[in-house]
């Protein structure tokens, strides 16, 4: 039986791939979209039984991130996948599947007061999406990224198989953590189905609180002012050209004191706002996009390097973001990260490029250094002996 | 002792000196068991080695020999999984008590696995910092065992486990190789699985902590109720009224007449339950909420609400929940520890099941719990002179964790699975989530020697014969492009 037959027997929602539907360029052969697990643990069988490479795809918002699949025979759409499983108010919990979006999450969690303490920086972007690329924006100083927000996880293996770990409570050591292991895995471990979150309340008040900054030094103190003080932001993030921003939350009257505090901390250039200053929680603007870290000081060695023309946010976690224009050479793309890397380096930090336009793509090493990438492999080489899941797209060649 | 583990113990004399090195019998018994006192094995040798080098050095002995291993912190987890093989070696990192860095800007700190973990608190509290995870053996625990275990404790409700609170792990994998696991790094999350596997993936050497600023000020009170249900109540308000406390405790009226008995806590008499609420963060927020959490308890029926006026007072109210283990053996000759967890909605439920199955068995069980996470240690009390006592214990205490399961809880929250409770581990999980997760052992140790026999009830075969690859990698040509 054609591999199309195979799939259309198990799984409602099966077409030939179009060539808009290229992932970075590799056209998928056919489309499949579950509705549920079922379904999606049956394509993945039929996906063994031909040996068909799968790419699992949410809402494509970072579809173009990390490396081209060697090849693409079926894309596993998640767009049917977008229940809100479960909203356990009392226990702080939420299970939703893959392909919900997370706006529409965070909509149905805040009728009830709730949220995932995630932001989402690029708009549409899906639950599974988001646990795959282990996204996260301002609010991981406070809360982190997926890999600390995620307690359980179901997932259907290269083999079919479906399979469980964590669970519906957020204090759980039983067995090996999956849910973080799978935070971040683009897709080449197995397909995400759902996942259940640890929620936070929504708070009752929040406040901004902005400073303009001339330069590397300056961006550096007011970065280490707040950090090191006991107003305790829920973020506190650079946004180039020259803006330090604060994040509070909490009760009105505690907001309230606190921006004030924070405000004489910053200086008399300080302005306090309810709303968000341009840029904050998106990526900067640019066709490369470039993910750095490094503990918080470096970022006085970011900022020189950078020159105070580059768009570039940072997030006193020590972690931020680069973005580079359009009509950049391979070249000058090449240099500019040899040079981030080596800065950061000095920090133990790192840079990798999340997006860039094909032909910098080919021409730049795309990950930079990877400890432990052996181990890597051997793990990938259990979960998926024949590299059949999105084989090529991440570290390593993996 | 076997002649395989006596040229083992040569070898290993060679490597790290021979006065770290153990063999005789006598020493060897002290080191028989952990926290869980009622699994014991005599090692077949112990090592302390003193760098990474010497332990990834050990390890490639044990690897060559074939030999199985144990990693030992301070040997307080109350699961066995630091139990050790009589004919393995168990590798003990008391030695590696070193804090390497301290990075305040960076707000972290890199310290090796035998530092105790209050000792990383008490190195940076003077520039307003501290270490979150304070497991209740935060004195005497070590970093690494924290690691192995994902330790947790009274306040990670707010502040989450140890793995949210450590950066990155030089590590010996079964190999013998050292690597470096980062949460940062690019590629797979292994640290995130590393952290909480119990010590069977490798061996941590080095650990980079995150440090977190000390609250600018702390809150707690103590509030009593005629019953466990009132008690439960006012968990549940607070919760929902948005409140994130730093830590919620709970104790029934058996394990407060512990407490008294061997501490003289001096809690309100006659209490069904009282309930520990603590808040910190910034003066006005702190302010602000815990009016409201003591509103909230009055309201559930609090009969009397105790504030602690400093940090003295603080100690006072803290001192009987923290005494409650030990307290029992006050009025029980024996008793077990339990470790369940359920979704705190179920706290009611459960607790009328526990004490409708007390009452079947005539077997006392007394209850402490981490209320605000749904994380139950039942003590269950048994007489260990009278035949059976123990055997019904175990059965109440084994039906309990079945009740966890049955509301979607977990049977363990933060003590680990280790060689007590790998049995339970299919009544929670499928053959295939279990045959899952050890695909990362099988990744890691395909020759399956790191800390065998604990968290999985039955191994998995890694399919490779381990060692000697023969034959181009399948990634050869493909990958290292850059």
């Amino acid at each position: 039986m054609r591999p199309l037959d195979a799939l259309a027997k198990v799984c409602g929602d099966v077409r030939p791939g179009e060539p808009a539907e290229g992932v970075l360029g590799v056209e998928p052969a056919l489309v499949a979209a579950p509705k549920n697990l079922a379904e999606a643990a049956d394509v993945m069988r039929v996906a063994a039984e031909k040996g068909l490479a799968v790419v699992p795809r949410g809402a494509e918002t970072r579809l173009d991130w990390g490396t081209p699949p060697e090849r693409c025979d079926l894309l596993v759409d998640t767009h049917r996948l977008d229940g809100l499983i479960e909203h356990a108010a009392g226990d702080l919990v939420a299970k939703a599947e893959a392909g919900l979006p997370m706006e529409r999450l965070g909509e149905e969690l805040a009728e009830r007061g709730q949220r995932l303490a995630l932001d989402v920086p690029l708009p549409g972007s899906t639950v599974g999406g988001t646990i795959a690329t282990g996204a996260a924006g301002p609010l991981r100083s406070l809360y982190g990224t997926p890999r600390n927000l995620v307690i359980g996880l179901t997932i259907v293996r290269a083999d079919g198989q479906v399979a469980r770990s964590g669970g519906k409570v957020v204090k759980n050591v039983a067995g090996y953590d999956l849910g973080r292991l799978f935070c971040g895995s683009y897709g080449t471990l197995g397909l995400i189905v759902d996942a259940t979150f640890r929620l936070h309340p929504v708070p009752a008040a929040t406040a901004y609180v902005t400073c303009a900054v001339s330069g590397p030094e300056d961006a550096h103190d007011a970065v280490q002012t707040v950090l090191h003080s006991p107003v305790a932001a829920s973020a506190v993030e650079y946004l180039s050209p020259g803006t330090v921003a604060v994040f509070l939350e909490g009760v009105p009257d505690g907001v309230a004191a606190r921006a004030r505090q924070t405000a004489e901390l910053l200086g008399e250039n300080a302005e306090v706002a309810e709303t968000a200053p341009d840029g904050w929680g998106r990526y900067p603007d640019g066709t490369t996009l470039i993910d750095v870290n490094a503990p918080p000081p470096a970022l006085r060695d970011l900022l020189t390097m950078l020159g105070p023309e580059a768009a570039a946010t940072w997030s006193g976690s020590g972690h931020g973001h680069v973005g580079l224009p359009a009509g950049s050479s391979p070249d000058d793309v090449a240099d500019v990260l040899g040079r981030l890397r080596d800065a950061l380096a000095r920090h133990r930090g790192g840079a990798v490029v999340r997006y860039a336009p094909e032909e910098v793509r080919g021409g730049i090493d795309v990950w930079g250094p990877i400890p432990a990438l052996a181990l890597m492999r051997r793990v990938k080489d259990q979960f998926d002996p024949d590299h059949r899941l999105s084989p090529g797209r991440f570290v390593g060649g993996i | 002792m076997e002649p395989r583990l006596t040229a083992l113990g040569l070898r290993l004399e060679a490597l790290v000196g021979a006065d770290w090195v153990i063999t005789d019998p006598v020493r060897l018994r002290t080191y028989d068991c952990d926290g869980l006192t009622n699994h014991r094995a005599t090692p077949g040798v112990v090592v302390l080695p003193d760098t990474a080098e010497q332990v990834a050095a050990v390890v490639r002995e044990c690897a060559a020999a074939g030999v199985p291993y144990v990693a030992r912190g301070s040997g307080t987890g109350l699961s066995g999984g630091a139990l050790p093989r009589t004919d393995g070696v168990l590798i003990v990192t008391s030695r590696m008590r070193r804090i390497l860095e301290i990075d305040i800007p960076g707000q972290r700190a890199v310290v090796e696995p035998g530092v105790i973990n209050l000792d990383v608190t008490r190195a940076v509290r003077p520039y307003g910092y501290y270490f979150a995870p304070d497991p209740s053996s935060q004195q005497i625990c070590s970093v690494g065992g924290n690691v192995a275990e994902n330790s947790g404790g009274a306040h990670c409700l707010k502040y989450g486990f140890t793995a949210h609170h450590v950066l990155a792990c030089e590590v010996v994998t079964p190999d013998g190789e050292l690597a470096e696991l980062s949460a940062d790094a690019p590629g797979y999350d292994l640290l995130g699985v590393f952290v909480g596997a119990e010590g069977t993936l490798g061996i941590t050497t080095k650990i980079t902590v995150r440090l977190t600023r000390v609250p600018e000020t702390v809150q707690t009170l103590l509030a009593a109720f005629d019953s466990i249900e009132a008690g439960g109540a006012a968990v549940s308000a607070i919760i929902g009224a948005g409140v994130v406390p730093a830590a919620i405790e709970m104790m029934d009226a058996l394990s407060i007449e512990a407490a008294e008995a061997a501490v003289r806590c001096e809690y309100p008499p006659g209490a069904g339950s009282v309930l520990i609420v603590e808040l910190d963060g910034p003066e006005p927020e702190v302010a602000a909420q815990f009016a409201d959490v003591e509103r909230l308890c009055r309201d559930a029926g609090a009969f009397e609400i105790r504030i602690a006026a400093d940090d003295e007072e603080r100690a006072l109210i803290w001192k009987g929940r923290k005494s409650a283990f030990a307290a029992v053996g006050r009025i029980s000759p024996a008793y077990l520890v339990q470790d369940g967890v359920i979704p705190r909605t179920a706290l009611p439920q459960v607790l009328a099941r526990i004490d409708a199955l007390s009452a079947e068995s005539g077997v006392r069980v007394a209850n402490v719990f981490h209320a605000g996470d749904g994380n139950l240690h039942p003590l269950v009390l048994f007489d260990d002179a009278e035949a059976g006592a123990e055997e019904r214990a175990e059965a109440v205490s084994g039906a309990i964790l079945d009740l966890c399961i049955e509301h979607g809880g977990s049977i363990t929250g933060e003590h680990g699975v280790g060689v007590d409770k790998s049995r339970y581990m299919p009544r929670m999980f499928t053959e295939t989530d279990l045959d899952t997760m050890q695909m990362v052992r099988c990744g890691f140790d395909p020759a399956g020697l790191c800390n065998p026999g604990k968290v999985f009830p039955t191994p998995r075969l890694c399919g490779e014969v381990p060692g000697v690859r023969k034959g181009p990698h399948p990634y050869e040509g493909k990958a290292d492009l850059f």
